[in-house]
């Protein structure tokens, strides 16, 4: 299957300043991929080339039919109603779905005669996903959909985004610093750090690649990649990708989301991606 | 019907959990043949997880020939899969209680018998017992 987003050799730059260099990544259809890093690494610089918004200066980034985009700002008119932001909507694209809209607003129940600026954030950000899903995109492109929501309104805009994956054929790419939130939703993981890709490939598969070990710090780390690793007095932990070291101090368990991209952000010169056998040490 | 919940702290895959989830149903009775398996909009709508993982768990409970896909319809518990049944389950359980008490009265506390009983189980599953 065409992957729904394919950046090649992507390289960004603002003045003298590279925001992302060589980015060479690909998100399969259907997928909801999860962007994270720290600020400054790349992330919206990302969406806004994957959506056409900049010009990359090397390389290429396409996406496989319609892309929609939801600003970190949440790019609602204040004194508009819902109703008057739908058909501001309407007028101004071309593929616009307003029954599918209406429908979607009503069973959020959020009512359309109300001001945008009489909603809570959640809602908010509920009416700016819905007006991105009206235009029936191929892949909705969201930044930091989730920030400054309380935890209730962050689980409600996930599990409403995820229901419309139920039902149709979408991509979604979307950034969050909290990457707790993304556990249960995101299914493929790309790590930037720093303007450089770090990881990119499917959840399951990196948590199944790589194990957590802590031992003495005298055991030997022997016969395994080593992601990163801390230290605290005699005792050592380490994130390793593939088989677990030979000597048989070590404790291994699977590493849970968070803590591979900690691990990976502590260690900025190790990298998992497709095609790429080693990692820096 | 089933009702799915995540252990969010457990360390196990949420599509394990779901898989985990049905087959302790079909054990206990809860899911009975002919029953219809939740829907993956359902699911997600009421976990906030991604569809496919729902998929995956059911796609792996198909392959186990556990539940069955029925196109347009939905996913349902396979007519005559043979478990133990309920009156065994008790019946085992008794003898497991016994045990239990035993091991207790011998002195080996709750992580002790935990040890013994993985240890027995693996080794069952290495002999091809189990």
């Amino acid at each position: 299957m065409s992957p729904a987003l394919e950046a090649t050799g992507l390289g960004v730059r603002y003045r003298r300043t590279w925001a992302l260099r060589d980015c060479s990544l690909s998100v399969p259809t259907g997928r909801v991929a999860a962007l994270v890093g720290p600020n400054g690494a790349g992330k919206t610089t990302l969406m806004h080339a994957a959506v056409g918004l900049l010009r990359p200066a090397l390389g290429s980034v396409r996406v496989a039919g319609e892309a929609a985009f939801v600003a970190q700002d949440k790019p609602l008119y204040e004194s508009f109603t819902v109703a008057e932001m739908l058909a501001f909507g309407r007028r101004m694209n071309t593929r616009w779905d307003d029954a599918a809209a209406a429908d979607r607003l009503a069973r959020l129940g959020i009512p359309l005669k109300r001001k945008v600026s009489g909603l809570s954030g959640g809602q908010q950000a509920q009416v700016a996903v819905t007006l991105a899903l009206a235009c029936r995109p191929d892949l909705l492109v969201l930044d930091e959909p989730l920030a400054n929501l309380d935890p209730l309104a962050r689980h409600d805009v996930m599990r409403s985004i995820m229901a419309e994956m139920a039902g149709q054929e979408l991509t979604v790419l979307l950034s969050s610093h909290v990457v707790s939130d993304l556990e249960e939703t995101c299914d493929w993981l790309v790590v930037l750090n720093g303007g450089r890709l770090q990881v990119s490939g499917g959840i399951e598969e990196l948590l199944d690649g790589h194990l957590v070990l802590t031992g003495p710090d005298a055991a030997s780390a022997a016969g395994a990649q080593v992601v990163g690793a801390s230290r605290a007095g005699r005792q050592v932990s380490m994130l390793v990708r593939g088989a677990p070291p030979l000597d048989p101090r070590w404790q291994a368990r699977r590493p849970g989301l968070e803590e591979l991209v900690m691990g990976y952000l502590r260690s900025p010169e190790s990298a998992a991606l497709p095609g790429l056998t080693g990692v820096g040490a | 019907m089933i009702e799915f919940n995540l252990d969010r702290g457990s360390g196990v895959s949420t599509y394990l959990q779901l898989v985990h989830q049905v087959k302790q149903a079909l054990r206990l009775g809860t899911l009975r043949p002919g029953d219809q398996l939740p829907t993956a909009r359902e699911v997600v709508e009421s976990l906030a997880i991604n569809p496919n993982t729902v998929l995956k768990a059911y796609r792996e409970l198909e392959r186990e020939g556990l539940v069955e896909g029925r196109p347009g319809m939905g996913t349902f518990v396979r007519q005559g899969i043979a478990g133990a049944t309920l009156a065994e389950h008790t019946r085992l359980r008794r003898s497991l209680e016994g045990w239990v008490r035993d091991a207790r009265a011998a002195g080996l506390d709750q992580e002790d018998l935990r040890a013994l009983f993985t240890v027995v189980l693996a080794d069952a599953a290495k002999e091809g017992v189990a």
